[in-house]
């Protein structure tokens, strides 16, 4: 068989895993600014699926797509590293405040541009707000069929894929026609880590606005390897109806935020030591909230 | 017409707890909007389904039977679900946050372009006044949840479009019969007019379900471990003294995504939602996406070496001091004292 198109979605999140002290500014909110900026890390479990396909099928083309700002392209610059053929990224003013809808259509745009796509892998949710919404929506806007919570991409059927999936008390083995969108759980294989001669090869590649203060040297370059060049779109090189996209596209609204204050109990403070914790289970167990 | 639909998810033959608890949630809503609950169930061998969904005060019914539908596929339970919001307009729809739901809820508000907000821990009816555009919206649904790891509770709203759409997990909403009497009305749907033979093409070649073995929603006591357990290992005191007492072992999100404990383990918002008589917090710092998973246990318990970690706010009783101290002096005297 021919190798397949596939388009990996990935995204670059603060890593709210990681929220440290210093993250959280004076006034109690959260300092984005502090938090390092990571490749989500299903989208990773997502590129490895991709990238195991494309082992399977020589010939396979591992294409990323990421929306964000100017510095989300470090993180096609990872896939390229860890074996992706090429990226792009999608940065505008238009495209911010978007809610998940409006990334879905923005991303499905996008797609449509590149035009030619088997399948499309994602993560199945971004850390910094968990939702899963983009995967399916992306799918809705193309027209096109998903498979959610994939954990392994078992075979090619004729013009099928056969996905095992993992719910919540077991698993599903689905075959799903192609063009696809497949959404990848963190319970699948890790990414493989990056590779020396890809990282050789890609560590000079570079969107247009990074290459704005660029030396002539590097210019000729690029000239040189057009591979070098991470390709940038604005909201002018996809065909979208603008009010579909960022803050004005997004059904959804942000009415308030609160930080996380809680409300404080009177909590009696036990001695670790052994007095202190034989009166508490003496308690406990007096009370019938043990045995 | 614009009243409150509760899509529905059937285990094997049952209305989900989740949906029942939906049920329950948009029960308060309607009445408080003086709107209707109407339940909308897909599968297959659904009948009779509705009278248990009538006692959870249900005005209308809407079944969608069919041997295809037997097992939840994307396209044909979007399809219904769309052509049916779309004729009937609901101001309001909820789902499970299940992968059902949230394979499904995404589909359908991406179809009528209207707003989702997943994994809601709250949902409140009230106003909303736009200033730039100088326009007041009443008895909006106010979809509330945490964001950005916790750190932050948000309320969304989503002004202008509908169905408004939210997931809720399983054990957020408490499950309450509303009347055992009420009866509404049952609608059978025409699935040839509400899906196309195109939507099956999607096809389940092979189903393993298993019953959860771990139960920590029912669970009257939880143990629970954070990051600070420091290992995987180090979990196995946390299993040792929930085995004695009678326990059941929980996670924190960061201790599930650090490889000490199964995705099954874990409590919080991202998690299950326990109710427990006595939660041990063990190593567990307290974001509150977590909070929002245990909150309401009726006695809380913290063994943190940081006495200033966030739990210890929410905590009855607060011990300062290490795991590897306090749990084998817990199992030393539990085991010394109790028959």
């Amino acid at each position: 068989m021919k190798g397949l198109k596939i388009i990996v979605l990935a995204k670059q999140v603060p890593d709210t895993r990681n929220v440290g002290k210093d993250a959280m500014k004076a006034d109690g909110t959260v300092n984005r600014a502090a938090l390092p900026a990571i490749f989500n890390p299903e989208d990773l479990n997502a590129l490895e699926q991709a990238l195991r396909l494309k082992d399977k099928f020589p010939g396979s083309t591992v294409t990323l797509l990421t929306m964000g700002p100017g510095r989300a392209a470090e993180i096609i610059r990872e896939g390229l590293y860890r074996g992706a053929d090429n990226g792009y990224l999608l940065t505008d003013r238009a495209f911010a405040g978007a809610d998940t809808l409006a990334t879905s259509y923005a991303i499905s745009c996008a797609i449509r541009k590149i035009k030619d796509f088997d399948i499309i892998i994602a993560g199945r949710q971004a850390i910094d707000g968990d939702t899963a919404q983009v995967g399916p929506q992306v799918a809705e806007k193309l027209g096109i069929p998903q498979v959610t919570y994939a954990e392994d991409v078992l075979e090619l059927k004729n013009k099928s894929v056969v996905i095992k999936r993992r719910l919540e008390r077991g698993v599903e083995t689905v075959e799903c026609p192609m063009p696809c969108v497949i959404t990848v759980n963190g319970s699948a294989p890790d990414c493989r880590p990056r590779n020396a001669k890809a990282v050789m090869k890609y560590k000079h590649s570079r969107t247009q606005t990074e290459r704005q203060e660029a030396s002539e040297d590097y210019i000729n370059l690029v000239n040189e390897r057009p591979y070098l060049n991470i390709a940038e779109w604005s909201v002018n090189d996809i065909e979208s109806d603008i009010n579909q996209l960022g803050l004005s596209g997004s059904p959804t609204k942000v009415k308030k935020i609160e930080n996380v204050v809680f409300q404080a109990k009177e909590a009696k403070v036990i001695s670790a030591d052994d007095n202190g914790i034989d009166e508490l289970m003496k308690e406990l167990i007096t009370n019938h909230t043990l045995g | 017409m614009n009243n409150i639909f509760v899509i529905c998810e059937v285990d094997e033959g049952k209305i989900a707890d989740v949906s029942l608890e939906l049920m329950t949630k948009g029960r308060s809503l309607a009445s408080q909007l003086k709107c209707k609950l109407e339940a909308l169930v897909i599968g297959h061998k659904l009948n009779g389904v509705e009278n248990e969904l009538y006692t959870y005060g249900a005005d209308k019914v809407w079944v969608a039977d069919d041997a295809r539908l037997e097992f939840y596929t994307t396209l044909p339970y979007t399809s219904i679900a769309v052509k049916l919001f779309q004729e009937e307009k609901p101001q309001i729809a909820l789902l499970g946050a299940t992968t059902y739901g949230r394979d499904l809820g995404p589909r359908v508000s991406s179809a009528l372009i209207s707003g989702l907000t997943a994994d809601c821990t709250s949902l409140e009816i009230g106003g909303h006044e736009d200033k730039k555009e100088n326009k007041n919206y009443k008895d909006l649904l106010y979809q509330i949840r945490p964001a950005f790891g916790g750190n932050i509770v948000a309320t969304i709203i989503n002004p202008d479009n509908r169905p408004q759409m939210a997931t809720v997990r399983e054990g957020v909403m408490k499950k309450e019969i509303f009347d055992a009497n009420h009866k509404g009305e049952l609608v059978k749907l025409d699935v040839a007019k509400y899906t196309s033979a195109t939507d099956f093409v999607v096809k389940i070649i092979d189903r393993h379900m298993e019953k959860s073995k771990v139960n920590i929603k029912n669970a009257s006591i939880i143990i629970a471990g954070g990051y600070g357990v420091g290992s995987k290992e180090n979990f196995n005191m946390l299993y040792d003294l929930a085995h004695l007492i009678g326990a059941e072992v929980g996670a924190s999100r960061a201790a599930v995504d650090a490889g000490y404990a199964g995705h099954e383990r874990q409590i919080g918002q991202t998690g299950v939602t326990v109710r427990p008589k006595l939660y041990i917090a063990c190593g567990i710092s307290g974001q509150i996406q977590h909070i929002a998973g245990m909150q309401e246990s009726a006695m809380i318990i913290s063994i943190n070496n940081d006495p200033a970690a966030p739990i210890n706010s929410i905590a009855d009783y607060v011990i300062t001091g290490n795991l590897e101290d306090v749990i084998p002096k817990m199992v030393k005297y539990y085991k010394k004292n109790s028959k």
